[in-house]
């Protein structure tokens, strides 16, 4: 099916074949990362803008390097050093950067809905990369391509999403993606950290590590940030990676075929230990290759397939 | 200077009548209530056949923004709006800058609504000086001055030692004082209703309890102080319970809901409009159920607007930083009467009751009655006429509505102030020249 959307802004909503598209081209851009010159004229005149309101490492680079393996042009406008610092709207920033034409703007902000907001202005392609603890689509896009280089399929599998899922965006994309796939999902983590009426999206809820991850294909682990324990949600760091974080010990039980995932950056110690980081479990660094070929994938279907 | 208002549907819940009557007005006040009024020499008659001709409706919970927010609404636009929404008077909370917490702010703004203002206004002080919730402001004097009722209104009085103090310093004057009850530890940062919708937007939400463990704190000190408490905007099944419950036992506790936690749910939120961002916000769907009973049985009293204007640049960006607060002056009757009583969901009278006799009881106010010496403050409406919300044409000066672009049938057509339109030649049946 052809990509008809103007924007992507979540994985609510998408419908399977929508995502079975994604994936599959994500797929075929794979094989670019694997030449010599790394370099295609799919993209050639095109101009992505990355809007980052968030410090971001691998997500901005990653965008970054997929355009540019596209050969569009890439800006990258980060909010330090730039009007956002002098008190202007996103909006007028937004139809600034509009005014100069852009094919796709792809924007990190705090605030959930802030894509939404710019894609309701802007007549160019929006792609949410992540906004406050609403979604961030392409992290699950390129989780489910990892899950599904490694296991062959999709459907069917059960997954189990730990940490702090309260204020995840992550978690929240994945969840929607994989119930849409088929998937089976578990959410676990203390009381305080999983968000209200979560049941209701269709999930399971487990306070229990053990219990949650004893029968999953995938453990997906968050990250815990530290603002999480000033805000009285947990006691401390050293309890939080006693009872939730995952190490050797804990994975006794799980399948021998278990994938560990991470959406970076890892606090090694606290939610991941590193024997478990960097063991054979481990997918972390297929993750991080296939976020390129997932957004060249986006950028390509929102920006190029129509001209091409 | 005489006007009779010829053959229309007289619904006045004061008095218990909703028949084909005539009214009859002299110098500014209700002359008579009959059948088939004879006409005194000179006087102006106004058929009204087919249309509901009601006592003036109050919106006790306004905020005009003057002084000191004049970018967002004045008492000339903002009272301006509320005749153009149907009331003939108003109260007005008194988080303006300066705070309305000593007498010369009370008397700049009857000043100002003596001068420029369309319709009554009755201003409320505030109960702690700056609105801080530490001391008490000069009531007294505030309420000699012509303050209603007392509000912290947008805070909440968090120390329960401070608000008991205001409860019983205020018992002499007679005057009630009125809650925000929202518990700011636990509302925290919530920028809406916590729930599924919260959590699927990735918005930090605030629990209903948050409003329900206020509310029942001050029905406990109301119960202690035997103060009359009025709670503003209640918004929560939980809290109505309570207040059912509370009344039940004869405390003196009261209750107002707005248009908007009547008629929308967080559904509303999803597209992260900050014109559907308000305090209280807007709760799941029991809680509207909720509501709605207890608007039809009595528990809540009275409808108030909550209208609180805030510019464009307050209003444009993102959600959980968008000003709090939308306008209602101008839609609350029209988009009531469609959705609640057209749909069969309310039946006049009430409707009328709770935007009348309710809000008149609760801040002891003249108006709410058609009994012959009140003032003459009537609110006409037509049921069957069509509207579109078109905020752009707002006579308030901001366009924060949740509701624009709705549609609906019924709404004001004329707003008589002591007899005389508020609105010359503005709205469908005001009689231009009547009464000057």
């Amino acid at each position: 099916m052809a990509w008809k959307r103007k924007d992507l802004l979540s994985m609510q909503g998408l419908e399977a074949g929508e995502i079975r598209d994604m994936l599959d081209t994500a797929e075929s851009m794979k094989e670019i990362a694997s030449r010599e010159i790394k370099k295609v004229p799919t993209l050639r005149g095109k101009t992505v803008v990355n809007l980052f309101y968030e410090a971001s490492t691998r997500t901005r680079t990653s965008f970054e390097i997929a355009g540019k393996w596209l050969s569009a042009d890439v800006i990258n406008f980060s909010a330090s050093g730039s009007s956002a610092d002098k008190g202007e709207s996103l909006l007028d920033t937004a139809k600034n950067i509009e005014a100069m034409s852009p094919d796709v703007v792809v924007v990190r902000h705090k605030a959930s809905g802030a894509p939404a907001l710019l894609a309701r202005n802007l007549r160019c392609a929006v792609v949410n990369a992540g906004d406050g603890a609403h979604e961030h689509p392409t992290q699950a896009l390129l989780d489910l391509l990892t899950i599904q280089e490694k296991k062959g399929h999709l459907e069917g599998l059960n997954v189990t999403i730990v940490g702090d899922v309260m204020h995840s965006r992550v978690a929240r994309s994945a969840i929607h993606g994989m119930k849409t796939m088929g998937m089976t999902v578990t959410v676990a983590g203390p009381p305080t950290l999983i968000p209200p009426a979560c049941q209701e999206l269709g999930v399971k809820v487990s306070h229990r590590l053990d219990e949650a991850i004893a029968h999953a294909d995938v453990i997906m682990m968050l990250r815990l940030q530290h603002e999480r324990m000033q805000a009285g949600l947990i006691p401390s760091v050293r309890e939080y990676s006693r009872v939730w974080g995952l190490g050797l010990d804990k994975l006794e039980h799980c399948r021998p075929d278990v994938l560990i995932m991470h959406p970076g950056p890892v606090n090694r110690g606290v939610e991941l230990s590193p024997e478990v980081a960097d063991g054979p479990y481990s997918v972390i660094l297929d993750q991080v290759a296939n976020g390129v070929a997932v957004r060249m994938a986006v950028l390509y279907l929102l920006a190029g397939s129509k001209a091409a | 200077m005489s006007l009779l208002l010829r053959g229309g549907r007289v619904v006045d819940p004061a008095n218990g009548l909703d028949a084909v009557q005539d009214v009859l007005i002299g110098d500014g006040r209700i002359a008579r209530v009959g059948p088939a009024l004879k006409a005194p020499e000179g006087t102006r008659v106004l058929d009204v056949a087919g249309k509901v001709v009601c006592p003036g409706f109050i919106d006790i919970h306004v905020h005009l923004r003057e002084p000191g927010l004049e970018y967002k609404e004045t008492i000339a636009s903002g009272t301006r709006a509320a005749a153009a929404g149907g009331f003939t008077a108003l109260a007005c909370m008194a988080n303006t800058a300066p705070v309305n917490d000593n007498r010369a702010v009370t008397d700049y703004i009857l000043a100002k609504a003596r001068v420029e203002g369309a319709v009554r206004v009755y201003p409320i002080g505030a109960v702690t000086r700056g609105l801080k919730g530490e001391t008490l402001s000069e009531m007294a004097e505030l309420a000699e001055g012509g303050c209603v009722a007392f509000s912290d209104d947008g805070k909440c009085v968090m120390n329960a030692e401070v608000y008991r103090r205001a409860m019983e310093y205020a018992l002499p004057f007679g005057t009630p004082i009125i809650s925000h009850a929202e518990d700011c530890h636990l509302a925290r940062a919530g920028s809406m209703n916590e729930g599924l919708v919260s959590t699927e937007l990735g918005l930090s939400g605030q629990p209903a309890a948050a409003e329900d463990v206020m509310v029942a704190r001050d029905i406990l000190l109301a119960e202690l102080t035997g103060a009359h408490v009025h709670i503003a905007h209640i918004s929560t099944a939980g809290a109505v319970r309570l207040v059912r419950e509370a009344r039940a036992r004869g405390i003196r506790i009261t209750a107002e809901v707005t248009p908007h936690h009547l008629v929308l749910s967080d559904e509303a939120v999803r597209d992260y409009d900050p014109n559907m961002k308000m305090a209280p916000p807007l709760r799941g769907k029991r809680d509207v159920e909720a509501l709605l009973e207890a608007l039809a049985d009595g528990t809540i009293e009275c409808i108030a607007t909550d209208h609180a204007p805030h510019a464009l640049s307050d209003k444009e960006g993102e959600f959980a930083e968008a000003a709090n607060g939308v306008v209602g002056l101008e839609t609350a009757v029209p988009v009531l009467l469609d959705r609640l009583v057209r749909a069969g969901r309310l039946d006049l009278p009430t409707l009328v009751a709770r935007f009348t006799t309710g809000p008149a009881r609760l801040l002891n106010l003249p108006g709410g009655s058609l009994a012959a010496g009140a003032p003459a403050d009537i609110t006409v409406l037509d049921l069957e006429r069509s509207w579109t919300v078109e905020p752009g044409r707002f006579l308030s000066r901001s366009r924060n509505t949740p509701f624009g672009g709705w549609t609906g049938q019924g709404g004001p057509v004329l707003t008589l102030v002591g007899g005389v339109p508020a609105l010359p030649g503005r709205q469908p049946l005001a009689v231009p020249g009547a009464g000057t």
